[in-house]
């Protein structure tokens, strides 16, 4: 099949790009096709198949975006803005990559996980939802519609509510059900403001509303439509203090899953809200109209210095990453609110690096759930010695999380202090190198533990981990290595987003 | 005197100060109840709000519906209508989902107060 084709009577320049529209749509069939075919083996074959398929389409589309600076399609052949358009710039093909990577990483490695984690008779249900997880997020990234965006947002929430409760323990069933509640305020929030922007401007297309914008920006119905945006996509994203379905849902759900969400679905999150600021209200200058950067820097502030020392006080080695995730959360954001093109450029680069790092630390830690079950930094004594390859990953993970240099973490925050130091903010420069300490803190707890201690009760049985998980967690480990040593494929690909959002289509 | 500038504005408006109205009680009712069913409909009432005021922004006054007929020059905006059509399936869905995650809780739990669940789960806390 040729990849592009001639658009209608309108785009006579405009190509329309059908990969795009199978990026979503494969993963959306898949996930009946893996309920009809009953068997944990099917459903599994299947959906690695075609998290395969989907990466392979993420790089294609990656490529023709850089060639081309953007791909397009129309569904249906309506042109915008009548009908949804798909679009796909460097900022969301950068995002794409890093979704459809961890997804065709997660599959392998969930099959021995998941048969451990999950009644056998419902693992085909975990393969479909986990499709239709993956088919939201990448929606997501790639509609053009703000409506369309409601709708896979909801798409990847309620697979993700049934993921979560699929942990073992029953604690993963309040855990859904609270993140249910929140996500679902949080996801009325958004229709909301997109309710108030339609009753503006009259149109849902997402570049549409951008060329609007300017005449309608000072009215109090905008005002509290970017209000009621801002806190809806902040509560899916676990800003702080909007962070408290999150610590729950990674705690108690199955390890593949935990894996899964903490790469991708806080970063797509992250990716909505650069949507809004610098795409929605590109032509506007969002930041010296409202007092926004004060207000994201707060959380952000507080989430890097909060959680990570939460983070410090957990004995449960899965909740520490959770408040760790919150922490580097607080990161993305400061980039985001930073508003130049050297903090977007730190924003964009830690959503990939930290999909890396947290990807390769949850998938570690699913690692040694599945040999010994042990959960608790008193479970862990002495495990660096039964599972040294397992333990490296983490070690990996961990370094990088802290920053050290060499490691994907110190690219993310060298470039939020460049930053941050271009806007002669060097308060802010210090509290970023400042709450790396706290990250030493906590990271060194498992390092102690596992590596230092001897285990209480003493078992010589080397634990094993197949291969099927040790291999993808080392992919990501191993990645996290090379990004971190040669981030100039990465580095690049984040500063050519950020220009891009910032300059303008 | 009465002001009827003011009276026709709050009238004119109906529709929006009911949503506004059954927006805040829903989402009262999601903050403040411990029993998880009312907080299941609490959301429920939360969401109705917003699809009443989408309707009400697509209705045009003396407008008809968006069929063509001889006659009719006016017709409300049938979008938004349609947009709704499209939320209220998401918020079935998430209604089901909700419901089927209390019983379950109801289940192993033994109940459905958020209360009682966070003492039980604190105590498991203190064993692990």
């Amino acid at each position: 099949m040729s990849g592009e084709m001639i658009g209608g009577v309108l785009g006579a320049e405009m190509t329309s790009d059908p990969w795009l529209i199978l990026l979503v749509v494969v993963p959306l069939l898949a996930a009946p096709v893996c309920v009809l075919l009953r068997s944990a083996g099917g459903a599994w074959s299947v959906a690695t198949a075609v998290s395969w398929a989907v990466f392979a389409i993420a790089i294609k589309l990656l490529m023709t975006v850089l060639d081309h600076g953007e791909a397009v399609y129309r569904i249906g052949g309506w042109d915008a803005p009548w009908g949804i358009e798909y679009r796909l710039d460097p900022v969301g093909a950068f995002v794409v990559l890093i979704v459809a990577a961890i997804g065709a990483l997660v599959l392998p490695y969930a099959k021995r996980s998941v048969e451990k984690e999950i009644r056998g008779d419902r693992i085909y249900l975990f393969y479909a939802m986990l499709l239709l997880c993956l088919s939201g997020l990448l929606g997501i990234t790639v509609t053009g519609d703000a409506f369309n965006l409601f709708v896979f947002l909801e798409i990847s929430s309620l697979s993700s509510y049934v993921l979560i409760s699929l942990g073992q323990d029953r604690r993963a069933l309040t855990a859904a059900f609270r993140y249910l509640i929140m996500g679902t305020i949080g996801a009325t929030f958004y229709i909301i403001g997109v309710g108030l922007m339609y009753q503006m401007t009259g149109t849902l297309n997402i570049t549409d509303l951008r060329t609007i914008m300017p005449a309608v920006v000072d009215t109090r119905t905008v005002h509290a439509a970017l209000a009621f945006l801002t806190v809806g996509i902040s509560l899916k994203l676990a800003l702080f203090p909007l962070h408290l379905w999150l610590p729950g849902a990674y705690t108690f759900a199955p390890s593949a899953v935990t894996a899964f969400l903490a790469a991708t679905a806080t970063k797509v999150s992250a990716y909505v809200l650069v949507r809004i600021f610098f795409t929605l209200f590109g032509e506007v200058d969002l930041f010296a109209a409202f007092p926004l950067q004060e207000i994201l820097i707060a959380m952000a502030l507080a989430a890097m210095f909060l959680a990570s020392l939460s983070a410090i006080w957990q004995e449960n080695i899965k909740r520490m990453m959770a408040y760790s995730s919150i922490a580097q959360i607080g990161y993305i954001v400061l980039g985001i609110a930073l508003a130049t093109e050297a903090g977007l450029t730190g924003g964009i680069i830690h959503m990939f690096n930290h999909a890396l790092m947290k990807g390769a630390a949850f998938m570690a830690i699913g690692a040694v759930v599945f040999a010994t079950g042990a959960v608790t930094l008193k479970e862990l004594e002495g495990i660096g010695k039964r599972m040294p390859f397992t333990m490296a990953a983490f070690v990996v993970a961990g370094l990088g999380l802290v920053g050290i240099p060499l490691t994907p973490g110190f690219i993310s925050k060298w470039q939020l202090v460049t930053a941050a130091l271009e806007l002669d903010m060097w308060p802010l420069a210090a509290l970023i190198v400042l709450s790396s300490l706290l990250a030493v803190i906590y990271v060194w707890r498992v390092f102690e533990v596992a590596y230092l201690r001897e285990p209480a009760i003493v078992q010589h049985r080397p634990a094993e981990v197949p291969l099927s998980m040790l291999l993808p967690t080392w992919v990501l480990a191993l990645a996290a290595l090379y990004f971190g040593a040669n981030a100039t494929f990465t580095l690049n690909l984040a500063h050519t987003a950020a220009r891009h959002l910032m300059g303008g289509l | 005197m009465i002001d009827w500038t003011t009276v026709s504005d709050l009238l004119g408006l109906l529709n929006y100060w009911v949503a506004i109205v059954l927006m805040m009680a829903g989402f009262y009712t999601v903050i403040a109840q411990h029993n998880m069913i009312k907080k299941v409909v609490g959301l429920n009432i939360f969401q109705v709000a917003v699809f009443v005021f989408y309707i009400s922004m697509g209705k045009v006054d003396g407008g008809s519906a968006p069929i063509l007929k001889d006659g009719v020059e006016v017709y409300s905006n049938p979008l938004p209508h349609v947009l709704i059509l499209t939320a209220i399936v998401v918020g079935v869905a998430t209604t089901a989902l909700a419901l089927a995650l209390v019983v379950r809780i109801h289940h192993s739990f033994g109940t459905i107060e958020e209360d009682e669940i966070q003492i039980i789960e604190h105590d498991e806390e203190e064993i692990a």
